[in-house]
Protein backbone atom coordinates (compact mmCIF):
# COMPACT_ATOMS: atom_id res chain seq x y z
CA UNK A 1 0.00 0.00 0.00
CA UNK A 2 1.09 3.80 -0.62
CA UNK A 3 0.08 6.45 1.35
CA UNK A 4 -1.01 9.68 -0.76
CA UNK A 5 -1.61 12.90 0.96
CA UNK A 6 -2.99 15.89 -0.82
CA UNK A 7 -1.14 18.53 0.35
CA UNK A 8 -3.44 21.38 -0.53
CA UNK A 9 -6.15 19.94 1.81
CA UNK A 10 -3.92 18.98 4.57
CA UNK A 11 -3.76 22.06 7.43
CA UNK A 12 -0.95 20.17 9.56
CA UNK A 13 -3.28 19.71 12.07
CA UNK A 14 -1.26 16.53 13.21
CA UNK A 15 -4.07 14.08 13.89
CA UNK A 16 -2.55 11.54 11.63
CA UNK A 17 0.90 11.84 13.32
CA UNK A 18 -1.25 10.98 17.14
CA UNK A 19 -2.41 8.03 15.49
CA UNK A 20 1.41 6.71 14.03
CA UNK A 21 4.00 8.74 14.88
CA UNK A 22 6.24 6.50 12.72
CA UNK A 23 4.73 7.46 9.53
CA UNK A 24 3.73 10.79 9.73
CA UNK A 25 5.11 13.62 11.18
CA UNK A 26 4.39 17.50 11.59
CA UNK A 27 7.21 19.21 11.98
CA UNK A 28 8.45 22.62 13.42
CA UNK A 29 7.67 24.04 10.27
CA UNK A 30 4.41 23.07 10.04
CA UNK A 31 4.46 21.07 7.56
CA UNK A 32 3.63 17.04 7.24
CA UNK A 33 6.14 14.63 6.12
CA UNK A 34 5.23 11.25 5.48
CA UNK A 35 7.80 9.11 7.00
CA UNK A 36 7.16 5.88 5.41
CA UNK A 37 4.71 5.81 2.42
CA UNK A 38 4.62 2.19 2.24
CA UNK A 39 4.21 0.79 5.29
CA UNK A 40 3.25 -3.13 5.51
CA UNK A 41 0.08 -4.03 5.30
CA UNK A 42 0.21 -5.15 8.80
CA UNK A 43 -0.35 -1.51 9.68
CA UNK A 44 -3.80 -1.21 7.40
CA UNK A 45 -6.23 -1.09 10.27
CA UNK A 46 -4.05 2.17 11.36
CA UNK A 47 -3.69 3.32 8.60
CA UNK A 48 -7.33 3.25 7.71
CA UNK A 49 -7.64 4.80 10.88
CA UNK A 50 -5.19 8.01 9.85
CA UNK A 51 -7.71 8.12 6.51
CA UNK A 52 -10.50 8.10 8.80
CA UNK A 53 -10.15 10.94 11.33
CA UNK A 54 -7.74 12.79 9.19
CA UNK A 55 -10.55 16.00 9.00
CA UNK A 56 -9.70 17.58 5.78
CA UNK A 57 -9.68 14.24 3.93
CA UNK A 58 -6.03 14.74 2.75
CA UNK A 59 -4.98 11.14 3.28
CA UNK A 60 -5.39 8.51 0.83
CA UNK A 61 -4.36 4.98 0.16
CA UNK A 62 -3.12 3.38 -3.00
CA UNK A 63 -3.32 -0.31 -3.41
CA UNK B 1 -24.76 -10.86 26.34
CA UNK B 2 -23.20 -10.21 22.77
CA UNK B 3 -25.75 -9.07 20.22
CA UNK B 4 -25.90 -11.68 17.05
CA UNK B 5 -27.06 -8.60 14.84
CA UNK B 6 -26.84 -4.76 15.33
CA UNK B 7 -29.42 -2.16 13.86
CA UNK B 8 -27.86 1.24 13.35
CA UNK B 9 -30.37 4.36 13.47
CA UNK B 10 -29.19 7.06 11.97
CA UNK B 11 -26.89 6.62 8.62
CA UNK B 12 -24.29 9.38 8.74
CA UNK B 13 -20.86 9.54 10.42
CA UNK B 14 -21.50 8.15 13.46
CA UNK B 15 -23.53 5.43 12.22
CA UNK B 16 -21.07 4.25 9.32
CA UNK B 17 -18.22 4.73 11.45
CA UNK B 18 -20.06 2.33 14.17
CA UNK B 19 -20.30 -0.01 11.33
CA UNK B 20 -17.47 0.31 9.94
CA UNK B 21 -15.78 -0.35 13.80
CA UNK B 22 -17.71 -3.53 14.38
CA UNK B 23 -16.56 -5.61 11.63
CA UNK B 24 -13.09 -4.45 12.22
CA UNK B 25 -13.43 -6.19 15.91
CA UNK B 26 -14.47 -8.74 13.74
CA UNK B 27 -18.37 -8.91 14.45
CA UNK B 28 -19.93 -11.15 11.62
CA UNK B 29 -23.66 -10.85 12.56
CA UNK B 30 -25.67 -8.71 10.22
CA UNK B 31 -25.78 -4.87 10.40
CA UNK B 32 -28.73 -3.02 9.52
CA UNK B 33 -28.17 0.57 9.39
CA UNK B 34 -31.52 2.75 8.97
CA UNK B 35 -31.56 6.17 7.75
CA UNK B 36 -34.16 8.83 7.06
CA UNK B 37 -32.00 10.90 4.88
CA UNK B 38 -32.08 9.67 0.96
CA UNK B 39 -28.53 9.57 1.27
CA UNK B 40 -25.58 7.37 1.68
CA UNK B 41 -23.44 8.32 4.94
CA UNK B 42 -21.98 12.04 3.39
CA UNK B 43 -19.54 14.38 5.22
CA UNK B 44 -20.97 17.61 6.47
CA UNK B 45 -18.28 20.01 7.54
CA UNK B 46 -17.56 20.92 3.82
CA UNK B 47 -21.60 21.85 3.46
CA UNK B 48 -20.48 25.27 4.79
CA UNK B 49 -17.08 25.25 3.32
CA UNK B 50 -15.84 23.69 -0.40
CA UNK B 51 -19.75 22.68 -0.94
CA UNK B 52 -20.97 25.82 -0.45
CA UNK B 53 -18.51 28.17 -2.41
CA UNK B 54 -19.05 25.53 -5.11
CA UNK B 55 -15.22 24.31 -5.00
CA UNK B 56 -16.45 20.54 -4.23
CA UNK B 57 -19.75 18.51 -5.83
CA UNK B 58 -21.67 17.14 -3.76
CA UNK B 59 -20.24 13.81 -4.35
CA UNK B 60 -17.47 14.53 -3.42
CA UNK B 61 -18.80 14.56 0.48
CA UNK B 62 -19.89 11.19 -0.20
CA UNK B 63 -18.14 9.13 2.89
CA UNK B 64 -18.83 5.79 1.52
CA UNK B 65 -19.91 4.37 -1.71
CA UNK B 66 -22.51 1.45 -1.83
CA UNK B 67 -20.23 -1.39 -3.50
CA UNK B 68 -18.11 -0.52 -0.38
CA UNK B 69 -21.31 -0.26 1.72
CA UNK B 70 -21.82 -4.09 0.57
CA UNK B 71 -18.12 -5.01 0.79
CA UNK B 72 -18.70 -4.20 4.65
CA UNK B 73 -21.52 -6.63 4.39
CA UNK B 74 -23.86 -3.57 5.88
CA UNK B 75 -27.90 -3.29 4.62
CA UNK B 76 -29.01 0.43 4.27
CA UNK B 77 -32.29 1.33 4.70
CA UNK B 78 -32.51 4.80 3.54
CA UNK B 79 -35.34 7.45 3.41
CA UNK B 80 -36.62 5.04 6.47
CA UNK B 81 -37.41 6.35 9.24
CA UNK B 82 -37.12 5.15 12.94
CA UNK B 83 -40.86 6.43 14.39
CA UNK B 84 -40.35 4.80 17.99
CA UNK B 85 -38.48 1.94 19.63
CA UNK B 86 -39.46 0.05 23.25
CA UNK B 87 -36.88 -1.61 25.16
CA UNK B 88 -38.82 -3.91 26.87
CA UNK B 89 -39.97 -5.71 23.40
CA UNK B 90 -36.91 -4.12 21.49
CA UNK B 91 -39.25 -3.31 18.91
CA UNK B 92 -38.08 -0.42 16.49
CA UNK B 93 -40.67 0.63 14.53
CA UNK B 94 -39.97 2.47 11.17
CA UNK B 95 -41.63 4.89 8.91
CA UNK B 96 -42.71 2.39 6.57
CA UNK B 97 -44.46 0.29 8.71
CA UNK B 98 -42.28 -2.46 9.31
CA UNK B 99 -41.44 -3.55 13.15
CA UNK B 100 -38.29 -5.07 13.77
CA UNK B 101 -37.15 -6.86 16.69
CA UNK B 102 -33.62 -5.94 17.17
CA UNK B 103 -30.73 -7.15 19.35
CA UNK B 104 -28.06 -4.81 19.47
CA UNK B 105 -28.83 -1.53 18.88
CA UNK B 106 -26.72 1.59 18.27
CA UNK B 107 -28.31 5.32 18.09
CA UNK B 108 -26.66 7.50 16.06
CA UNK B 109 -29.48 10.05 15.08
CA UNK B 110 -27.36 13.02 15.38
CA UNK B 111 -28.88 16.69 15.38
CA UNK B 112 -31.09 18.90 13.13
CA UNK B 113 -30.93 22.50 13.17
CA UNK B 114 -32.32 24.59 15.63
CA UNK B 115 -35.57 27.34 13.82
CA UNK B 116 -36.31 30.79 14.68
CA UNK B 117 -39.38 30.49 17.28
CA UNK B 118 -41.54 31.72 14.58
CA UNK B 119 -40.93 28.87 12.81
CA UNK B 120 -41.76 30.87 9.69
CA UNK B 121 -41.27 28.99 6.55
CA UNK B 122 -40.45 30.83 3.43
CA UNK B 123 -38.58 30.53 0.31
CA UNK B 124 -35.28 31.99 0.65
CA UNK B 125 -34.97 30.93 4.30
CA UNK B 126 -32.84 28.53 5.10
CA UNK B 127 -30.74 26.61 7.91
CA UNK B 128 -28.10 24.50 6.76
CA UNK B 129 -27.62 20.95 8.34
CA UNK B 130 -27.89 18.19 5.50
CA UNK B 131 -27.08 18.00 1.73
CA UNK B 132 -30.32 19.16 0.77
CA UNK B 133 -30.07 22.19 2.99
CA UNK B 134 -27.00 22.82 1.07
CA UNK B 135 -28.24 22.42 -2.19
CA UNK B 136 -31.19 24.67 -1.64
CA UNK B 137 -28.93 27.48 -0.08
CA UNK B 138 -26.45 26.82 -3.04
CA UNK B 139 -29.41 27.17 -5.61
CA UNK B 140 -30.39 30.84 -4.15
CA UNK B 141 -26.97 31.87 -4.24
CA UNK B 142 -26.60 30.99 -7.65
CA UNK B 143 -29.52 33.50 -8.32
CA UNK B 144 -26.98 36.35 -7.11
CA UNK B 145 -28.80 37.60 -4.20
CA UNK B 146 -28.13 41.48 -3.54
CA UNK B 147 -27.38 40.76 0.29
CA UNK B 148 -27.25 37.68 2.46
CA UNK B 149 -28.75 37.88 6.64
CA UNK B 150 -27.04 35.33 8.49
CA UNK B 151 -28.27 34.90 11.62
CA UNK B 152 -26.17 33.94 14.58
CA UNK B 153 -22.47 33.95 14.79
CA UNK B 154 -21.80 30.90 15.95
CA UNK B 155 -19.24 28.55 13.99
CA UNK B 156 -21.92 27.74 11.16
CA UNK B 157 -22.59 31.05 10.81
CA UNK B 158 -19.16 32.36 10.85
CA UNK B 159 -18.32 30.10 8.31
CA UNK B 160 -21.52 30.53 5.79
CA UNK B 161 -21.04 34.30 6.23
CA UNK B 162 -17.37 33.36 5.22
CA UNK B 163 -17.99 31.49 2.20
CA UNK B 164 -20.63 34.03 0.47
CA UNK B 165 -18.43 36.78 1.58
CA UNK B 166 -15.61 35.43 -0.17
CA UNK B 167 -18.12 34.98 -3.45
CA UNK B 168 -18.27 38.04 -3.33
CA UNK B 169 -21.94 38.47 -1.89
CA UNK B 170 -22.76 41.36 0.93
CA UNK B 171 -23.26 39.48 4.13
CA UNK B 172 -25.03 40.68 6.86
CA UNK B 173 -24.90 39.04 9.92
CA UNK B 174 -26.96 39.07 13.28
CA UNK B 175 -25.56 38.05 16.70
CA UNK B 176 -27.81 38.59 20.04
CA UNK B 177 -24.17 38.23 21.99
CA UNK B 178 -21.80 40.57 22.43
CA UNK B 179 -18.96 38.99 20.35
CA UNK B 180 -19.37 35.96 18.29
CA UNK B 181 -18.57 32.88 19.78
CA UNK B 182 -18.12 34.39 23.00
CA UNK B 183 -19.65 32.10 24.87
CA UNK B 184 -17.32 29.30 23.32
CA UNK B 185 -14.07 30.66 22.98
CA UNK B 186 -14.61 33.69 25.61
CA UNK B 187 -14.92 37.89 25.21
CA UNK B 188 -11.55 38.25 24.23
CA UNK B 189 -10.73 35.86 21.45
CA UNK B 190 -14.48 35.97 19.99
CA UNK B 191 -13.85 40.02 19.56
CA UNK B 192 -11.44 39.02 16.92
CA UNK B 193 -13.56 36.95 15.31
CA UNK B 194 -15.77 40.33 15.14
CA UNK B 195 -12.97 41.99 13.95
CA UNK B 196 -12.28 39.39 11.32
CA UNK B 197 -15.62 39.16 9.73
CA UNK B 198 -15.51 43.41 9.82
CA UNK B 199 -12.12 43.19 8.15
CA UNK B 200 -13.73 41.28 5.43
CA UNK B 201 -16.46 43.61 5.05
CA UNK B 202 -19.04 41.45 6.57
CA UNK B 203 -21.77 43.90 8.40
CA UNK B 204 -21.82 42.38 11.95
CA UNK B 205 -24.28 43.66 14.33
CA UNK B 206 -24.03 42.22 17.50
CA UNK B 207 -26.48 42.52 20.79
CA UNK B 208 -29.39 42.53 18.77
CA UNK B 209 -31.85 40.26 18.27
CA UNK B 210 -34.55 39.09 15.23
CA UNK B 211 -37.68 40.30 15.53
CA UNK B 212 -39.10 39.47 12.67
CA UNK B 213 -38.17 37.96 9.25
CA UNK B 214 -40.66 39.64 6.79
CA UNK B 215 -41.85 38.86 3.37
CA UNK B 216 -44.90 36.89 1.65
CA UNK B 217 -44.16 33.87 -0.25
CA UNK B 218 -40.32 35.20 -0.33
CA UNK B 219 -37.69 36.69 2.35
CA UNK B 220 -37.72 40.33 1.64
CA UNK B 221 -35.76 41.93 4.87
CA UNK B 222 -35.23 41.02 8.90
CA UNK B 223 -36.18 43.33 11.46
CA UNK B 224 -34.23 43.25 14.12
CA UNK B 225 -34.81 43.98 17.89
CA UNK B 226 -33.16 47.58 17.73
CA UNK B 227 -35.52 48.95 15.20
CA UNK B 228 -33.42 48.30 12.09
CA UNK B 229 -34.48 46.77 9.08
CA UNK B 230 -32.11 44.53 6.81
CA UNK B 231 -33.25 43.96 2.97
CA UNK B 232 -32.30 40.44 2.23
CA UNK B 233 -33.11 38.38 -0.14
CA UNK B 234 -31.38 35.40 1.56
CA UNK B 235 -31.41 34.40 5.52
CA UNK B 236 -29.18 31.53 6.76
CA UNK B 237 -30.12 30.83 9.92
CA UNK B 238 -27.67 28.99 12.05
CA UNK B 239 -28.75 29.58 15.77
CA UNK B 240 -27.48 25.62 16.93
CA UNK B 241 -28.67 22.26 16.71
CA UNK B 242 -31.06 20.26 18.85
CA UNK B 243 -30.57 16.14 19.61
CA UNK B 244 -32.45 14.20 17.52
CA UNK B 245 -33.92 12.38 20.29
CA UNK B 246 -37.56 12.94 20.46
CA UNK B 247 -38.16 9.91 18.76
CA UNK B 248 -36.94 7.40 21.90
CA UNK B 249 -39.77 9.59 24.19
CA UNK B 250 -41.34 6.63 26.24
CA UNK B 251 -39.09 4.31 24.69
CA UNK B 252 -37.78 3.08 28.23
CA UNK B 253 -34.50 4.99 27.46
CA UNK B 254 -33.53 8.09 29.34
CA UNK B 255 -33.99 11.14 26.90
CA UNK B 256 -32.11 14.22 28.45
CA UNK B 257 -31.40 16.73 25.89
CA UNK B 258 -30.17 13.74 24.03
CA UNK B 259 -30.02 10.28 24.90
CA UNK B 260 -28.19 9.95 28.50
CA UNK B 261 -25.50 7.06 28.45
CA UNK B 262 -23.60 5.64 31.20
CA UNK B 263 -19.86 6.70 31.15
CA UNK B 264 -19.10 3.23 28.76
CA UNK B 265 -21.79 4.77 26.43
CA UNK B 266 -24.47 1.84 27.37
CA UNK B 267 -27.82 3.51 27.45
CA UNK B 268 -29.60 0.25 28.19
CA UNK B 269 -28.45 -3.29 27.64
CA UNK B 270 -27.74 -3.75 24.30
CA UNK B 271 -28.24 -0.11 23.71
CA UNK B 272 -25.54 2.47 23.22
CA UNK B 273 -25.20 5.77 21.49
CA UNK B 274 -22.74 8.18 19.62
CA UNK B 275 -22.16 11.07 17.98
CA UNK B 276 -24.23 14.61 18.49
CA UNK B 277 -26.93 12.91 20.30
CA UNK B 278 -25.32 10.78 22.96
CA UNK B 279 -25.36 12.82 26.34
CA UNK B 280 -22.56 10.75 29.04
CA UNK B 281 -20.55 11.44 32.07
CA UNK B 282 -17.24 12.19 30.64
CA UNK B 283 -14.84 11.22 33.71
CA UNK B 284 -11.63 13.42 32.93
CA UNK B 285 -13.79 16.78 33.11
CA UNK B 286 -15.97 15.30 35.72
CA UNK B 287 -19.03 16.78 33.33
CA UNK B 288 -22.09 15.03 31.69
CA UNK B 289 -22.01 16.24 28.30
CA UNK B 290 -23.12 16.16 24.42
CA UNK B 291 -20.79 16.64 21.82
CA UNK B 292 -21.45 18.02 18.17
CA UNK B 293 -18.63 17.76 16.87
CA UNK B 294 -16.64 15.76 13.94
CA UNK B 295 -13.91 13.74 16.00
CA UNK B 296 -16.22 13.01 18.48
CA UNK B 297 -19.06 11.21 16.64
CA UNK B 298 -16.18 8.68 14.76
CA UNK B 299 -14.00 8.46 18.51
CA UNK B 300 -17.45 7.94 20.40
CA UNK B 301 -18.88 5.58 17.03
CA UNK B 302 -16.12 3.21 17.34
CA UNK B 303 -15.76 3.14 21.40
CA UNK B 304 -19.77 2.37 21.08
CA UNK B 305 -19.37 -0.25 18.86
CA UNK B 306 -16.74 -2.34 20.80
CA UNK B 307 -19.10 -1.31 24.13
CA UNK B 308 -21.94 -3.60 22.50
CA UNK B 309 -19.79 -6.41 21.60
CA UNK B 310 -18.19 -6.41 24.86
CA UNK B 311 -20.71 -5.88 27.49
CA UNK B 312 -21.20 -9.07 29.21
CA UNK B 313 -19.71 -9.93 32.29
CA UNK B 314 -16.10 -10.67 32.76
CA UNK B 315 -15.75 -7.94 29.78
CA UNK B 316 -13.94 -5.11 30.63
CA UNK B 317 -16.31 -2.68 29.97
CA UNK B 318 -13.91 1.16 29.54
CA UNK B 319 -14.74 4.49 30.07
CA UNK B 320 -15.02 6.77 27.80
CA UNK B 321 -12.84 9.83 28.02
CA UNK B 322 -12.05 12.14 25.22
CA UNK B 323 -10.84 15.48 24.75
CA UNK B 324 -13.09 17.17 22.64
CA UNK B 325 -11.45 18.79 19.84
CA UNK B 326 -12.97 20.71 16.74
CA UNK B 327 -11.68 22.77 13.78
CA UNK B 328 -13.81 25.88 12.24
CA UNK B 329 -12.43 27.41 8.68
CA UNK B 330 -13.58 31.22 8.19
CA UNK B 331 -11.99 33.46 5.81
CA UNK B 332 -8.48 32.11 5.87
CA UNK B 333 -8.45 31.43 9.90
CA UNK B 334 -8.04 27.97 10.81
CA UNK B 335 -9.64 27.71 14.43
CA UNK B 336 -9.30 24.70 16.34
CA UNK B 337 -10.23 24.31 20.10
CA UNK B 338 -9.29 21.38 21.97
CA UNK B 339 -10.37 20.67 25.92
CA UNK B 340 -13.74 22.05 27.72
CA UNK B 341 -13.48 26.16 28.51
CA UNK B 342 -15.95 27.86 31.31
CA UNK B 343 -16.12 31.35 31.64
CA UNK B 344 -13.61 32.81 34.50
CA UNK B 345 -11.11 29.83 33.69
CA UNK B 346 -8.04 32.08 33.61
CA UNK B 347 -6.03 32.36 29.91
CA UNK B 348 -2.72 32.31 28.62
CA UNK B 349 -1.32 33.34 25.45
CA UNK B 350 1.49 30.90 24.41
CA UNK B 351 2.39 31.38 21.30
CA UNK B 352 1.71 33.72 18.85
CA UNK B 353 0.01 37.36 19.35
CA UNK B 354 -3.71 38.71 19.19
CA UNK B 355 -2.71 41.07 16.20
CA UNK B 356 -1.46 38.90 13.93
CA UNK B 357 -4.58 36.35 14.30
CA UNK B 358 -2.30 33.63 14.87
CA UNK B 359 -1.47 32.11 18.25
CA UNK B 360 -2.69 29.84 20.75
CA UNK B 361 -3.83 30.62 24.29
CA UNK B 362 -4.59 28.45 27.05
CA UNK B 363 -7.00 27.94 29.73
CA UNK B 364 -7.12 26.47 33.31
CA UNK B 365 -9.07 25.67 35.63
CA UNK B 366 -7.15 25.22 39.76
CA UNK B 367 -4.22 24.21 38.78
CA UNK B 368 -5.50 22.05 35.88
CA UNK B 369 -4.98 22.84 32.10
CA UNK B 370 -8.23 22.47 30.30
CA UNK B 371 -8.12 23.60 26.94
CA UNK B 372 -6.44 25.42 24.18
CA UNK B 373 -7.60 27.85 21.44
CA UNK B 374 -5.72 27.99 18.37
CA UNK B 375 -5.90 30.55 15.41
CA UNK B 376 -3.63 28.94 12.50
CA UNK B 377 -1.73 26.96 14.88
CA UNK B 378 -3.18 23.87 14.31
CA UNK B 379 0.23 22.00 15.08
CA UNK B 380 0.04 23.59 18.64
CA UNK B 381 -3.71 23.03 19.61
CA UNK B 382 -3.02 19.58 19.40
CA UNK B 383 0.25 19.17 21.12
CA UNK B 384 -1.72 20.74 23.95
CA UNK B 385 -4.34 18.49 23.51
CA UNK B 386 -2.20 15.31 24.24
CA UNK B 387 -0.65 17.86 27.40
CA UNK B 388 -4.90 17.60 28.38
CA UNK B 389 -5.13 13.87 28.01
CA UNK B 390 -2.00 13.38 29.81
CA UNK B 391 -3.34 15.70 32.60
CA UNK B 392 -0.66 18.46 32.80
CA UNK B 393 -0.61 21.11 34.91
CA UNK B 394 -1.67 24.74 33.72
CA UNK B 395 1.74 25.98 34.74
CA UNK B 396 3.44 23.21 33.30
CA UNK B 397 1.90 23.68 29.84
CA UNK B 398 2.41 26.88 29.84
CA UNK B 399 5.92 26.91 30.10
CA UNK B 400 6.43 24.07 28.20
CA UNK B 401 8.97 24.51 24.68
CA UNK B 402 6.10 23.47 22.00
C1 LIG C 1 -22.68 22.60 7.93
C2 LIG C 1 -21.93 21.89 9.03
C3 LIG C 1 -20.57 22.11 9.20
C4 LIG C 1 -19.86 21.48 10.22
N1 LIG C 1 -18.53 21.73 10.36
C5 LIG C 1 -17.84 21.14 11.36
C6 LIG C 1 -16.46 21.42 11.53
O1 LIG C 1 -15.85 22.20 10.79
N2 LIG C 1 -15.80 20.81 12.54
C7 LIG C 1 -16.43 19.94 13.41
O2 LIG C 1 -15.79 19.42 14.32
N3 LIG C 1 -17.74 19.64 13.26
C8 LIG C 1 -18.46 20.23 12.26
N4 LIG C 1 -19.81 19.96 12.10
C9 LIG C 1 -20.45 19.01 13.05
C10 LIG C 1 -20.38 17.56 12.58
O3 LIG C 1 -20.71 17.46 11.23
C11 LIG C 1 -21.30 16.71 13.43
O4 LIG C 1 -20.79 16.68 14.74
C12 LIG C 1 -21.47 15.29 12.89
O5 LIG C 1 -22.14 15.32 11.67
C13 LIG C 1 -22.22 14.40 13.87
O6 LIG C 1 -22.44 13.14 13.30
P1 LIG C 1 -23.64 12.19 13.74
O7 LIG C 1 -23.52 11.00 12.87
O8 LIG C 1 -23.62 12.05 15.20
O9 LIG C 1 -24.98 12.99 13.44
P2 LIG C 1 -25.57 13.58 12.09
O10 LIG C 1 -24.48 13.91 11.16
O11 LIG C 1 -26.51 14.65 12.51
O12 LIG C 1 -26.39 12.37 11.46
C14 LIG C 1 -27.55 11.84 12.02
C15 LIG C 1 -28.34 11.13 10.95
O13 LIG C 1 -29.44 10.47 11.54
C16 LIG C 1 -30.60 10.69 10.77
N5 LIG C 1 -31.78 10.55 11.64
C17 LIG C 1 -32.22 11.41 12.59
N6 LIG C 1 -33.32 10.93 13.20
C18 LIG C 1 -33.59 9.73 12.64
C19 LIG C 1 -34.59 8.73 12.85
N7 LIG C 1 -35.52 8.86 13.80
N8 LIG C 1 -34.56 7.63 12.07
C20 LIG C 1 -33.60 7.46 11.11
N9 LIG C 1 -32.63 8.37 10.88
C21 LIG C 1 -32.62 9.49 11.63
C22 LIG C 1 -30.41 12.07 10.23
O14 LIG C 1 -31.22 12.28 9.11
C23 LIG C 1 -28.92 12.08 9.92
O15 LIG C 1 -28.67 11.59 8.64
C24 LIG C 1 -20.54 20.59 11.09
C25 LIG C 1 -21.91 20.36 10.93
C26 LIG C 1 -22.61 20.99 9.92
C27 LIG C 1 -24.09 20.76 9.77
S1 LIG D 1 -4.68 14.48 9.73
FE1 LIG D 1 -4.97 15.20 7.63
S2 LIG D 1 -4.94 17.43 7.76
FE2 LIG D 1 -4.09 16.64 9.66
S3 LIG D 1 -1.87 16.61 9.33
FE3 LIG D 1 -2.64 14.57 8.82
S4 LIG D 1 -3.05 14.68 6.62
FE4 LIG D 1 -2.85 16.78 7.31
Amino acid sequence: MKIVVDYDLCESNAVCMQIMPEVFEVRDDDFLYVLDENPGDEHRSKVDECVNRCPKQAISVQD
Amino acid sequence: MTARSVTIVGAALAGLRGAEALRRDGFDGPITMVGEEAHLPYDRPPLSKQFLSGEWPADRTSLIGSAQLSELDVAARLSTRAESFELSSRVLELSDGERLVVDGLMITTGSRARVLPGGERMTGLHVLRSLDDAVGLRADLDRSPSRVVVVGAGFIGAEVASTIKTLGIDVTVVEAGRNPLGRVLGDEIGAICGEIHREQGVDLRTGVGVDAIEGAERVEAVRLSDGSRVNADVVVVGIGAIPNSEWLRGSGLTVDDGILCDETCLAAPGVVAAGDVARWPNRRFGEVMRVEHWDNAIEQATHAALRLMHEGPGDEATEFTPVPWFWSDQYDRKIQMAGRVRPGDRSQLVTGSFDERRFAVLFGRSDRLMGVVGFNRPRHVMRYKSMITDGVSFADAVSADV
